[in-house]
């Protein structure tokens, strides 16, 4: 029996003409905090909504447990637990009231029920809250409750779409480490998508990039960084940031690319080059080099770079 | 599946009670309608209210009409706030939940109506407080109960299928209001065309008609629909088609 909870294999959907998923194949073994990366229109919330028997898919397989989403689809949605596009939540009810509905839902015994919300709204400092209307609520308190209703029933698996999307970032940062804290505690696997790489790189331990439709990237964080093989320097120092060196930069062989970041540069070069040719032409051309760090780009980077790469 | 149903009509009957911010706003409505149908059309009536029971029958349309309101904010609304989603990515059965939507619209106006039927007895009696106790016809007390539950369940379908086609909640209670006006206005509008001296003629038959024979009709009649609609509400409520939608 193999450890994947998900197996995607050549999924497609199209709506009409739109090709919103082609041939997207991949596996995520349990207990994997996956995060699928793309930008807006990708193809991200079709994958869940495929993966949850919501959508019916035009090509290709997926099995969520071994199971078809469409054909078992409430054996798998039993199992799984979900933020949507949307949070979802009854916002002319309490938030006592909408976990309760959702409790219920799950046919949780009461008892355990009203300990496993004071858990999660302890957790997430949202329980002396739990009598108020939702609709009164900040989107972050909001966005909380809805991470809380998708946790409530213990779901092996976790579909969470934008988590984040709307928060500003101190409210985001405290979400992704609320996500963290229960992540850990709850030992699930976890199926995320976001347009935030920051986030997708503290939280995931496995990353795929979707565009337009296709899947054009699948690993670990590190590996994905990796893969579009290219290392940035970053150089300080002085008269670091005159055009005609800037410009004298850009034309060396394994330059990819110069950026002046205030005082400082940033230079994306082309595969495992050393560092020494672009120092050399900075010093011949009168500037003075203090430092250099040489760093393997970020998954942002490496995003933005795979994006490049594709529209190329 | 019945506790399923169970949990999603109680769920959406609170909401339609909270619907104006507390508890107080829709506890305030339904004791209006209580108010008008179980005490003052009574006391108005006095008597007549047991005697004439066609009299109740006048005022019956105004619990059912409120089974259009929950129906739309149930099914529309839940759409357009962007919880049903949410509700089909769980494990409740399509099925259950769009029973649960008819159960919980149908309990509401079919409820208040049978409390305000009931209140409405009381209130005859503490007004001839001393006087033999009085009740409704028993024939004509099933008979209604009867057939507002099936004129419950009518509306409520046809509020699915109507819900499901209009873009927002609001939509689609001004359309399934309307086609309800339209349905009770009809046989208004057809008397009113009627030839001059025409009515009195059919009026005076309307009274020797067996009224008992009348509610089968109706009953079954409502019955037979009420089946047909569900079971072709059954087939259009699928999740994979929702989402879409």
């Amino acid at each position: 029996m193999n450890n994947n909870t998900i197996e995607c294999k050549q999924l497609g959907k199209n709506f009409g003409a739109l090709r919103a998923l082609q041939n997207v194949s991949m596996q995520i073994p349990a207990g994997s905090v996956f995060g699928l990366l793309g930008p807006n229109g990708s193809g991200k919330t079709t994958t869940i909504r495929l993966m949850l028997g919501l959508l019916q898919p035009d090509a290709g397989s997926v099995s969520v447990f071994g199971l078809d989403p469409i054909s078992q689809g409430d054996a798998v949605r039993e199992q799984c637990g979900a933020l949507l596009e949307h949070t979802g939540l009854y916002e002319r009810l309490s938030a006592e009231d909408n976990l309760n509905f959702y409790g219920q839902i799950w046919h949780m015994p009461q008892r355990e029920l009203q300990a496993r919300m004071q858990e999660l709204l302890g957790k997430l400092d949202l329980w002396d809250r739990r009598k108020e209307l939702v609709g009164n609520w900040s989107r972050g308190m909001k966005q909380k409750l809805a991470v809380a209703r998708a946790m409530l029933h213990q779901p092996k698996l976790v579909f969470l779409d934008e988590p984040t999307a709307g928060l500003d970032p101190v409210a985001a940062a405290a979400l992704n480490n609320d996500l963290l804290k229960l992540v850990k505690d709850e030992q699930a696997t976890i199926f995320l998508t976001t347009h935030n790489l920051s986030e997708a790189e503290k939280v995931c331990n496995l990353v795929g990039v979707l565009r337009k439709g296709q899947l054009i990237a699948f690993g670990g964080p590190h590996t994905l960084t990796q893969s579009t093989g290219n290392a940035v320097v970053d150089i300080f120092g002085q008269n670091l940031t005159a055009s005609a060196i800037l410009e004298k930069l850009r034309g060396l062989p394994h330059v990819q690319q110069v950026e002046a970041v205030d005082d400082h540069l940033v230079i994306e070069l082309e595969g495992k080059t050393e560092p020494a040719e672009v120092i050399k032409t900075l010093v011949m051309n009168g500037a003075a080099v203090d430092e250099v760090r040489r760093r393997q780009a970020d998954l942002e980077e490496s995003f933005l770079k795979l994006m490049e790469e594709e529209n190329a | 599946m019945l506790r399923d149903m169970w949990t999603i009509s109680k769920k959406d009957i609170k909401e339609v009670l909270f619907s104006r911010g507390n508890k107080r706003g829709g506890l305030i409505s339904i004791l209006v309608v209580v108010g008008l149908i179980g005490v003052y059309f009574p006391l108005f009536s006095q008597d007549t209210w047991f005697t004439s029971p066609i009299s109740v029958l006048n005022w019956a349309w105004m619990p059912i009409f409120m089974v259009t309101s929950l129906v739309t904010d149930s099914i529309a609304g839940e759409r357009e706030r962007h919880t049903l989603e949410t509700l089909l990515a769980s494990r409740v059965k399509d099925q259950a939940i769009l029973l649960g939507k008819i159960s919980a619209a149908v309990l509401y106006g079919w409820g208040l109506f049978m409390v305000s039927l009931l209140v409405g007895a009381i209130t005859i009696n503490i007004a001839n407080w001393g006087g033999p106790l009085q009740f409704y016809p028993l024939g004509f007390f099933i008979a209604c109960a009867g057939l507002s539950l099936l004129l419950c369940v009518f509306i409520s379908t046809i509020g699915v299928f109507v819900s499901l086609r209009a873009p927002t909640a609001r939509i689609a209670y001004q359309r399934l209001s309307l086609s309800m006006l339209a349905l009770v206005m009809l046989p208004v509008i057809l008397v009113q065309l009627l030839p001059k001296g025409s009515l009195a003629p059919m009026l005076a038959s309307l009274e020797t008609i067996n009224l008992q024979l009348v509610f089968w009709i109706l009953g079954i009649a409502l019955l037979g629909l009420d089946t047909l609609f569900i079971l072709a509400a059954l087939a259009r409520f699928k999740r994979t088609r929702l989402i879409l939608e």
